[in-house]
């Protein structure tokens, strides 16, 4: 069904086998230590999976929205944590590739195709999550810098990146039309890291709280015009969901379904393997055809995105994409858990961390509330 | 709905009390550290309900089923582990009323009276979770003493346990060969092994017991010899009304209350979340699956304690209260982690433990697949 190139065959292969050689060992401790794997970072980076979307003469790749699918895909059918810091780092380049400056991509490229440089995509505060419009971070021009002050909460990859994608409030309109996107780089005085998050699941991939007391920022770091950066939130922000929640998802679902599998085919009870009762042959029918449909919608729409195809037409298909797989991710996994019965329970076994882990897909990147509404507003028009 | 009785009326409270009092601040805690809650212990030894079920000459509390279902749903609804120590103490003192001599009462009643008064109920083998019928612990008779050889996985309680209850081999093929002893935790011979790291219910003491030349006197033998499978299914299977089917209900009925405060307080897009009607129908679907439970739950005790039905009625309607209430409650607390957003997925708030704990239930006494197991033999007669 997804026609990949050559190329796009390579990456695959080479992620699949970075996947399983390097991330899958580290994935159960990861998740115990909640440590950040630096070690798995330097290997994505060794390997140019921290800068896909550069330019080739950047070293990167040029990736289109079907490959960053796939390796995102690929990274998380053994850990959706380390898939993460893919995501939350291409996003921020990704941006700066559609919305930036000559100069600004000439400034920071180079940058990024050195070796580990993580970045982090920086909007929700204690007050505005869902309703991000109302973001209260202010941030003032004052000379040529602008002047920063305010708290960003549950940023992924926090701490350890180098670059931010900041969206704040400059003004001059309310609400949307009063938020500018920056690029703020760690080490920046007045910008500091307050606590971290102890989550259910996703561990191993930090939710950090930014604090900004007078961080000053160059102007030069304004990505798009003042007063514009709802546009590119949306513009460019909505449609990575496709690479970003939904395909973490789906590697989540097919590494719950494989690993379950296996399973089923060696536990014998009742003097037959489990896989050979109905009811757990058709819990596997049903988790296979959600993650299959899961797929199709979204490389899809990946593939719809890469053609070049309207952002009215592709954007409820993205929020279709990323609200159904990872609907899908939870159930598979819930299921998974249930098909490895009490074993499935226990922290020697994969499969609990990938039911923890899905829940949180269904939060973050737009929660699946948001995306119905993103659904429903373009079925409807705006009533 | 339900009509209790003065009495039943005055646990009830005492035991709410006990909940919100002892039970409730201490949850996060015990979540976290997995460590055994003594302070429970002492809590619930105070108020006689390690005996709840023990008529009041051997200083228990007489409760039948409804009170049972009551205590256990009040107990979980402040943190779901809290009531388990109770559940398979009263699951193995329910075993010894209806098939001990009565000097085997006097022995055992009076052993409780040191330390921790509470027992494990060991009937899983690492072999035989499902297919129970087939478990290999041995125990060969030799002279007036029984040698136990095996293991047991996964027993609730087993960490602090004075007393197993233990189902073992003493005879021929599958569920005609097995009997049930007790097994003091003094005897040479036997050991506590490896604790459980699991996904949530923190705190139960999941452990494997391991028996390696364990003598126990004869008379440690419950009811007949190799007659110990008429009493999991006759006696303790319909613990699981009150066991598993209010913890899950009282787990769900926690998350509920939790989420609606919630929903009234946030605010997003300018007003409280709960004025969404996403968020209402998500609640109202909450509230009405839980009373379901509830209603399907006190029934079926009620008929129970008046022995208001025939024995294959009961037992189809113990297997739907527990099955189903796990069912709701997975759906329930997910939706509530939902409800709550990135807030939700972090451990400062309750939601997430109650959405890990309530995934053993569909596991844990009989797994949900084995319940419509029975479910539906006991509707369509063997075939
Ligand atoms: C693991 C994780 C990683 C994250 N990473 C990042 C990151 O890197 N960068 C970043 O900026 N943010 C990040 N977030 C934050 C995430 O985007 C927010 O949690 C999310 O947008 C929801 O916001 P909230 O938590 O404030 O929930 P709220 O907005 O308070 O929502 C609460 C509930 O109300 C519902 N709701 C809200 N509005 C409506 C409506 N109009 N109609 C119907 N229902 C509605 C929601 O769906 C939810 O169920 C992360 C969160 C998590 C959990
Ligand atoms: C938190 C927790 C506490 C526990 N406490 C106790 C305790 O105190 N005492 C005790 O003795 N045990 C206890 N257990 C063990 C529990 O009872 C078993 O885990 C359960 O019976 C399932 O057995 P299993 O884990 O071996 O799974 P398996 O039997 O291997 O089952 C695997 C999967 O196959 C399915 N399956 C099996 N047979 C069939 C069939 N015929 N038709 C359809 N599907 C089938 C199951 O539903 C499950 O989905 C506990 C378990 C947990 C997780």
């Amino acid at each position: 069904m997804i026609c990949l190139t050559e190329e796009q065959k390579m990456i695959q292969e080479m992620v699949r086998r970075l996947a399983k050689e390097k991330v899958a060992p580290r994935a159960a401790e990861i998740d115990e230590k909640d440590e950040f794997p630096w070690d798995i970072a330097r290997i994505f980076g060794e390997n140019g999976l921290l800068n896909l979307v550069l330019p080739e003469e950047y070293g990167g790749v040029n990736a289109n929205a079907t490959t960053l699918c796939m390796v995102i895909e690929e990274i998380s059918k053994v850990s959706p944590a380390c898939a993460i810091m893919v995501f939350t780092t291409q996003s921020l380049i990704n941006v700066l590739r559609r919305g930036g400056t000559e100069e600004q991509k000439k400034r920071f490229y180079p940058r990024f195709s050195s070796a580990d440089k993580l970045c982090a995509f920086v909007l929700t505060e204690p007050n505005a999550g869902s309703d991000a419009a109302s973001i209260q971070t202010k941030a003032v021009l004052d000379g040529d810098s602008y002047v920063f002050n305010g708290t960003k909460t549950f940023i992924t990859t926090g701490e350890v990146s180098d670059f931010y994608l900041i969206f704040v409030r400059t003004g001059p309109g309310e609400r949307a039309k009063g938020i500018s996107a920056f690029i703020v780089e760690k080490g920046t005085p007045g910008f500091s890291f307050g606590k971290k998050e102890k989550k259910m699941g996703l561990r191993g991939s930090p939710t950090a709280e930014l604090i900004f007391e007078n961080a000053r920022v160059p102007k030069e770091n304004l990505v798009g015009k003042a007063g514009e950066g709802w546009k590119v939130l949306t513009n460019y922000g909505n449609l990575m969901r496709i690479w970003g929640a939904a395909s973490l998802s789906l590697g989540i679902a097919e590494g719950a379904l494989e690993y379950a599998l296996g399973y089923a085919r060696e536990r014998v009870q009742f003097g037959k393997p489990i896989a050979s009762f109905q009811a757990i042959q058709f819990m596997f029918a049903d988790m296979a055809m959600l993650t299959e449909s899961a797929k199709s919608l979204i490389y899809r729409t990946s593939a719809m995105i890469d053609r070049g195809e309207p952002f009215s037409t592709v954007e409820p298909m993205v929020s279709m994409a990323k609200c159904f797989t990872t609907d899908a991710a939870m159930k598979v996994t819930t299921d998974a858990v249930q098909i490895l019965g009490g074993y499935g329970y226990t922290k020697d076994y994969p499969v609990e961390r990938m039911m923890r882990d899905a829940k949180g897909v269904q939060i973050f990147d737009g929660t699946n509330q948001i995306q119905r509404v993103i659904i429903s507003r373009a079925l409807l028009g705006k009533l | 709905m339900i009509q209790l009785t003065e009495e039943q009326r005055m646990i009830h409270a005492t035991v709410r009390k006990i909940a919100v009092e002892k039970i409730a601040p201490r949850a996060a805690s015990i979540d976290e550290s997995d460590e055994f809650p003594m302070d429970y212990v002492d809590v619930f030894k105070e108020n006689r309900l390690f005996k709840m079920v023990l008529p009041e000459e051997y200083g228990g509390i007489d409760a039948d089923t409804t009170t049972l279902c009551l205590i256990v749903e009040e107990l979980a609804r402040a943190y779901a582990s809290a009531p388990q120590m109770l559940i398979t103490t009263g699951a193995v003192l329910q075993m010894l009323l209806k098939a001990a001599t009565e000097a085997q009462k006097e022995k055992f009643f009076k052993r409780l009276e040191k330390g921790t008064q509470a027992c494990s109920f060991a009937l899983t083998e690492p072999g035989h979770g499902s297919d129970a019928g087939s478990l290999q612990t041995k125990a060969v008779l030799d002279g007036d003493h029984y040698m136990i050889n095996g293991a047991k996985a996964f027993i609730t309680t087993g960490e602090i346990a004075e007393l197993h209850l233990i189902f073992v081999r003493t005879g021929g093929e599958k569920a005609k060969g097995i009997s049930v002893m007790m097994v003091d935790k003094d005897t040479p011979g036997f050991r506590v092994g490896k604790k459980e790291k699991k996904m949530g219910f923190n705190g139960t003491g999941t452990v494997e017991l391991i028996f390696d030349d364990v003598r126990v006197p004869r008379d440690n033998l419950i009811g007949e010899v190799n007659k110990g499978w008429s009493l999991l299914t006759g006696v303790a299977n319909m613990m699981r009304v009150w066991g598993a089917g209010c913890t899950a209900l009282g787990n769900a009925e926690g998350a509920l209350e939790y989420v609606i405060e919630y929903s009234k307080q946030r605010v997003q897009f300018g007003k409280p979340i709960a004025s969404f009607q996403a968020i209402q129908f998500m609640l109202a679907d909450m509230a009405m699956e839980i009373e379901a439970a509830k209603s399907l739950i006190y029934r079926t005790a009620y008929l129970m304690d008046t022995n208001g039905a025939s024995f294959d009625e009961i037992e189809s309607l113990v297997c739907m209260c527990k099955c189903y209430a796990a069912d709701v409650g997975m759906k329930a607390t997910t939706d509530a982690v939902q409800i709550m957003g990135g807030y939700g997925y972090t451990q400062d708030f309750p939601v997430e433990r109650r959405m890990r704990d309530a995934k053993s239930v569909q596991i844990y006494d009989g797994s949900n697949q084995i319940q419509r197991v029975v479910i539906a033999r006991n509707m369509i007669g063997r075939l």
